[in-house]
């Protein structure tokens, strides 16, 4: 089944290989190509394939500004927070175990904490205001002298909106507590420079970048050092934080993926601003829509909206040529809606009917009018077949309907 | 997760056709009617069914119906199917409609059972109202 027709506007999600990225990644494969084992010092096969490995180091360094020796190759984002987290508070659970992170964290960051809860660690899930933004200040408030860790994102991926990673930063370094930032949205989107954002570790992805799935990598600050206790022995490799062959051709892709996301950020970010303001605009002239997020305080990539009386999995059924993703609970195995949406306090209701749109380098002007063009009809004809809708129009206040809930 | 394409087809031919599949309303103080609303919005899924009834013999008969469902695309379809299976039907036959003719004729998967089980409520709620009506 041919995916061509179907138009992809959930770049948040993840994003196709630009294809100058997939023809390098090609040279690191083949019998022709640098097909070498990066650890292998004894040989040119070697010595090539590390060659593009450290240039590649390189570029996503060059990418947030730190230095390339900062910078340790995992399998993705999710090994990246898992390995920052388990790996901090483990090594350092001498000093303490108390650590601090949000309810609209990303799993990846979330699961880990739980596994540390079972270890014994006890930690605090602060609550975002209605926005979806985690304040600083909350942050201070619960730091107590056995916290060893604050993990934080810096883009949310549900809303796009953005943390002030410096100001958290300032809290934690005067606290001395690690400081440790999910930036899996955040890459080619929003500058980033670590020399001056006091962070400690920070989780990239390939695949939200134009680069391959199944490649990420991890910020470890060299000065002031931070240690992690690694996840994954045999060999060495890495430092010893991570183990295993390096995957020349996915570390390819992803430098190359972050050294074109460096050079055309600009250009980017341009045209997805283009594109936001314009679905804004339409979305804004359906009755009874809320946007979730901060509009002040936001990446333009990402736009989440509730359309009240519709339920999001079935908007997305009716959206049938368009992909989308929703906060509705039907689209995941739970029975629970969006858990970001319900963290800033929006009614399960609202949560049920969100609907997430993000943009990217491969939108069109004509992905984003013809979604417009079907998206306000979709809306009401889902509202015609919707009795909550039939009960606001004839003036009745669902709050103070008694549901039979199931 | 992939929906069958029986509940693709039933979904979209609802939207695209809301009156042929008996999206709408009655009067629901008319004796003749009666009405199962089921779910809750915070659980996603609200249905609103609505039989219209005559006597007939010693029984009654489903003259007509009509429906509304706030739900995910399964929901929707689950309604849309009870609501062919209704008419015609005398309410003893109705009552006898059991979830699992729906997740049958839909190919529901497991985790979309629980419209189906809305679905069987809301019949079982509208005759309750039209009975205690004669």
């Amino acid at each position: 089944m041919s995916t061509q027709s179907t138009i992809y506007l959930d770049y948040a999600s993840t994003t196709p290989v630009d294809p100058r990225v997939a023809t390098k990644m090609m040279e690191f494969l083949t019998p022709d190509g640098e097909f070498g084992n990066p650890a292998s010092r004894s040989h040119k096969f070697g010595w090539k394939a590390d060659e593009a490995v450290e240039q590649s180091r390189s570029h996503v360094a060059n990418l947030v500004n730190c230095d390339p020796r900062e910078i340790v190759w995992t399998s993705g984002a999710t090994e990246a927070d898992n390995l920052a987290i388990k790996g901090v508070a483990r090594f350092y659970k001498s000093r303490g175990n108390h650590i601090i992170t949000s309810k609209i964290e990303h799993k990846a960051v979330l699961d880990p904490c739980r596994q540390l809860e079972r270890e014994g660690f006890e930690v605090t899930y602060l609550d975002p205001d209605d926005k979806g933004v985690i304040s600083p200040n909350q942050v201070k408030s619960a730091i107590k002298d056995s916290t060893v860790l604050v993990s934080i994102m810096h883009i949310n991926n549900e809303l796009g909106t953005i943390n002030d990673i410096e100001r958290i930063g300032e809290i934690t370094r005067d606290n001395g507590i690690f400081f440790h930032v999910d930036a899996a949205q955040s890459t080619g989107k929003i500058q980033i420079d670590l020399q001056k954002m006091p962070v400690d570790l920070m989780s990239f992805s390939a695949h939200k970048t134009y680069g391959p799935k199944g490649v990420g990598a991890l910020y470890v600050r060299r000065k002031p050092r931070v240690r992690l206790e690694a996840l994954i022995h045999g060999g060495g490799h890495e430092r010893g934080m991570r183990s295993g062959t390096l995957a020349t051709h996915q570390i390819v892709g992803m430098g190359e993926a972050f050294r074109i996301a460096k050079e055309e950020m600009n250009e980017d970010h341009g045209k997805v601003i283009k594109f936001h303001q314009k679905f804004l605009e339409k979305v804004n002239e359906i009755d009874h829509v809320y946007i979730n997020g901060d509009l002040n305080n936001k990446v333009p990539n990402i736009l989440n909206v509730s359309f009240n009386f519709v339920e999001g999995e079935s908007l997305i059924m009716g959206l049938k040529d368009i992909a989308v993703s929703s906060g509705s609970a039907c689209t995941s195995a739970s029975l629970e809606p969006s858990y970001v949406l319900r963290a800033l306090g929006r009614k399960d209701e609202l949560a049920h009917s969100s609907i997430r749109f993000s943009f990217g380098r491969f939108t069109s002007d004509d992905d984003v009018n013809n979604t417009l063009d079907i998206l306000g009809n979709v809306v009401h004809r889902l509202r015609e077949l919707s009795p909550l809708w039939e009960m606001h129009l004839d003036g009745i206040d669902l709050d103070t309907v008694e549901w039979t809930t199931h | 997760m992939a929906y069958s394409k029986k509940v693709v087809e039933k979904f979209e031919n609802t939207l695209n056709n809301p009156e042929a599949f008996k999206v709408g309303k009655f009067n629901p103080k008319d004796t003749n009617i009666g009405t199962g609303m089921v779910g809750a919005p915070a659980c996603g899924d609200v249905m609103k069914l609505q039989i219209k009834c005559e006597p007939q013999g010693n029984t009654h008969i489903i003259k007509d119906v009509k429906f509304k469902t706030y739900g995910c695309g399964s929901a929707i379809a689950s309604s849309s199917e009870l609501v062919d299976m209704l008419i015609g039907k005398t309410l003893e036959e109705a009552k006898a409609i059991k979830n699992i003719e729906l997740v049958e004729a839909l190919e529901l998967p497991p985790i979309k059972i629980h419209c189906s089980v809305l679905a069987e409520d809301s019949i079982k709620q509208a005759i309750e109202d039209y009975e205690a009506k004669q």
